[in-house]
């Protein structure tokens, strides 16, 4: 959240807390690419309608609870995920380094969506990209080739993604990521007013209720598809940024006497807005290219998960009045959302870093995001660029963040027992009390659930493989994802911390009598 | 748009941006826990540093 948070009395933090400026930028924290670029893609290839019975399941069952599962955890041991996690039972320090290490995992492909919006910001003031959005995008645009390992590289990619990196690099390096976050202050608001037009335009379009037909139409028979529920719930949790440490890590520079639940719920449901919105927006353009080639929405053809945004909202932007002026806002404050975004992931590593290694924040910061550039650079800015991201992608989402998930819930519930603990830290900050239900999410309902679907996911990897790719590519990418993680998290986690973990840090407040109000 | 598809519609916005602003009506009726234990000084000094540290500010 775009917040300060500086010591005031109670009187003016009231105030604040419950202020316009407090809640816009609650609001503006939660949009990001997952929402706007991310989502459309997972409810197309989950099949529109039959996605969104899953995806609210998700959202209420699991992205709030987990939400506030990561808060409680933050807020209370007041440390990036690492520190965090062994303050709470020291041998799940190595689950923290898991999810920092999926973090980084993300903002390595992340940048690389943001290079696309900044090429098309740039081809939005003539409209670029033609009538034929599509073969724009991936024919002239990415120039996308064969699964390899790709040493062809495609310039109008890598040139955005290589001053995307600097970009980061220096405003890192210049210890002004306060500024930046400032920056969404006029961003955000103009993204969401030109995604609010570019959405209302689509409405309007001939063929725009055939979209929306198939987006919201339930798809009863499509309920037992595990692999549809297993992207509801991975999406809801890739854009809340939870079970990664990200929100762990964000929670525990908030003050101690901070309105973590309340706070947390406009956030989330902010967050699934913009969403819902995109889902509209996006599906609504189906239905109107489809009534262009006159076919049915089903049958568009050589559309998938990852290029879908840039495939629709151009074909959006070419039918809008002053379309180029609305692309340029669009795409520009889409750039700025998402660069915020992958600042705020890194600087989530680059602490866990510096508290693990004592290193200085500014220096640690850097490393961290020079390794992920020269890893991003490498991976996708070839001709292999998507297959790479969209492999990358599966893994770490529907793999890795639910194990994640998984694992946390367990150990936090069941392992070490600490769930009521952070209950009542929840309850003893925030206005919005948590009853023991939520206990009863976190512990047996998502995981059981989680359990199950990733299940289906492994053998459903296994066997089927993904997208018709070669088994060495998905080894590589998908599996050696899963196993870089897992690696560098145990190795991570055996270094010593040498006592710059503060064995004697005391969680505050005790909770350990009940807490009434 | 079909009957089965404005159903959807409406439940998806009812529970999606009704939560949404139901949570903005809580936040600003109760935006501030005013009873339980306060934080000493020095508590309160040291997150003040910690929050002037580059740290993660938004989701993604």
């Amino acid at each position: 959240m775009t917040t300060s948070n500086a010591p005031v009395a109670a009187e003016q933090r009231e105030t604040w807390t419950s202020s316009t400026g407090f809640i816009l930028a609650a609001i503006g924290s939660a949009v990001g690419l997952g929402n706007i670029w991310r989502f459309p893609g997972v409810a197309y290839e989950s099949g529109g309608g039959a996605f969104l019975i899953p995806y609210l399941v998700a959202l209420l069952t699991a992205g709030i609870p987990i939400l506030f599962l990561d808060y409680s955890i933050g807020h209370r041991y007041r440390a990036a995920a690492p520190l965090a996690y062994r303050r709470m039972a020291k041998p799940t320090e190595t689950l923290g380094w898991f999810q920092i290490m999926l973090s980084f995992v993300i903002a390595v492909y992340y940048a690389a969506v943001i290079a696309w919006a900044a090429s098309y910001f740039i081809f939005a003031f003539n409209l670029r990209w033609g009538q034929d959005t599509l073969g724009f995008f991936v024919g002239e645009y990415l120039k996308v080739g064969d699964p390899e390992i790709s040493t062809t590289v495609v310039p109008a990619v890598a040139v955005p993604l290589v001053l995307v990196w600097v970009a980061v690099l220096v405003v890192i390096a210049l210890g002004v990521t306060a500024g930046v976050q400032k920056v969404n202050v006029i961003f955000i608001p103009l993204l969401g007013v030109a995604f609010l037009g570019l959405v209302i335009r689509a409405l309007t379009l001939p063929g725009a209720m055939d979209g929306l037909n198939a987006f919201f139409t339930p798809d009863w028979g499509a309920l037992a598809d595990l692999n549809v529920w297993i992207a509801a719930y991975s999406q809801i949790f890739f854009s809340l940024s939870i079970a990664f440490g990200i929100m762990v890590t964000y929670a525990s520079y908030q003050r101690r006497k901070a309105n973590m639940t309340s706070s947390g719920l406009v956030v989330a449901f902010a967050n699934s807005s913009f969403e819902i919105l995109a889902g509209i927006g996006v599906f609504a353009t189906l239905g109107f290219m489809a009534n262009q080639q006159s076919v049915q929405v089903s049958e568009l053809e050589g559309l998938t998960g990852p290029i879908l945004s840039f495939v629709t909202f151009p074909a959006v932007i070419n039918e809008m009045p002053g379309g180029a002026i609305f692309g340029v806002v669009f795409f520009g404050s889409l750039i700025l959302a998402g660069f915020t975004s992958i600042i705020s992931i890194l600087l989530g590593v680059a602490a866990s870093v510096q508290e693990k290694f004592g290193l200085s924040r500014r220096g640690s910061a850097i490393l961290v995001s020079g390794v992920c550039a020269v890893l991003s650079v490498l991976l996708f800015s070839t001709t292999s660029g998507l297959l790479a991201l969209d492999t990358v992608d599966q893994w770490a989402n529907n793999v890795g963040i639910v194990l994640s998930a998984i694992v946390m819930t367990v150990l936090v519930v069941w392992v070490f027992r600490k769930s009521e603990t952070l209950r009542r830290h929840l309850n003893a900050v925030s206005t919005f009390q948590v009853g023991r239900i939520w206990i009863a999410l976190i512990g047996v309902v998502a995981p059981a659930f989680l359990v199950i679907m990733l299940g289906q996911k492994l053998v459903s990897l296994v066997n089927d493989g993904y997208e018709g790719l070669p088994q060495w590519y998905l080894n590589l990418f998908g599996w050696g994802t899963i196993v870089f993680v897992v690696v560098a998290a145990v190795v991570l986690s055996a270094i010593p911390w040498k006592g710059r973990d503060d064995e004697k840090f005391v969680p505050w407040p005790d909770v350990d009598k009940e807490v009434t109000r | 748009m079909t009957t089965p598809a404005v159903i959807m519609m409406i439940v998806a916005i009812v529970v999606v941006w009704g939560g949404l602003a139901a949570s903005i009506l809580y936040l600003r009726n109760k935006p501030e826990l005013t009873e339980g234990e306060i934080e000493d000084p020095d508590m309160v000094r040291q997150d003040t540093e910690r929050l002037h540290e580059p740290h993660p500010f938004r989701d993604t």
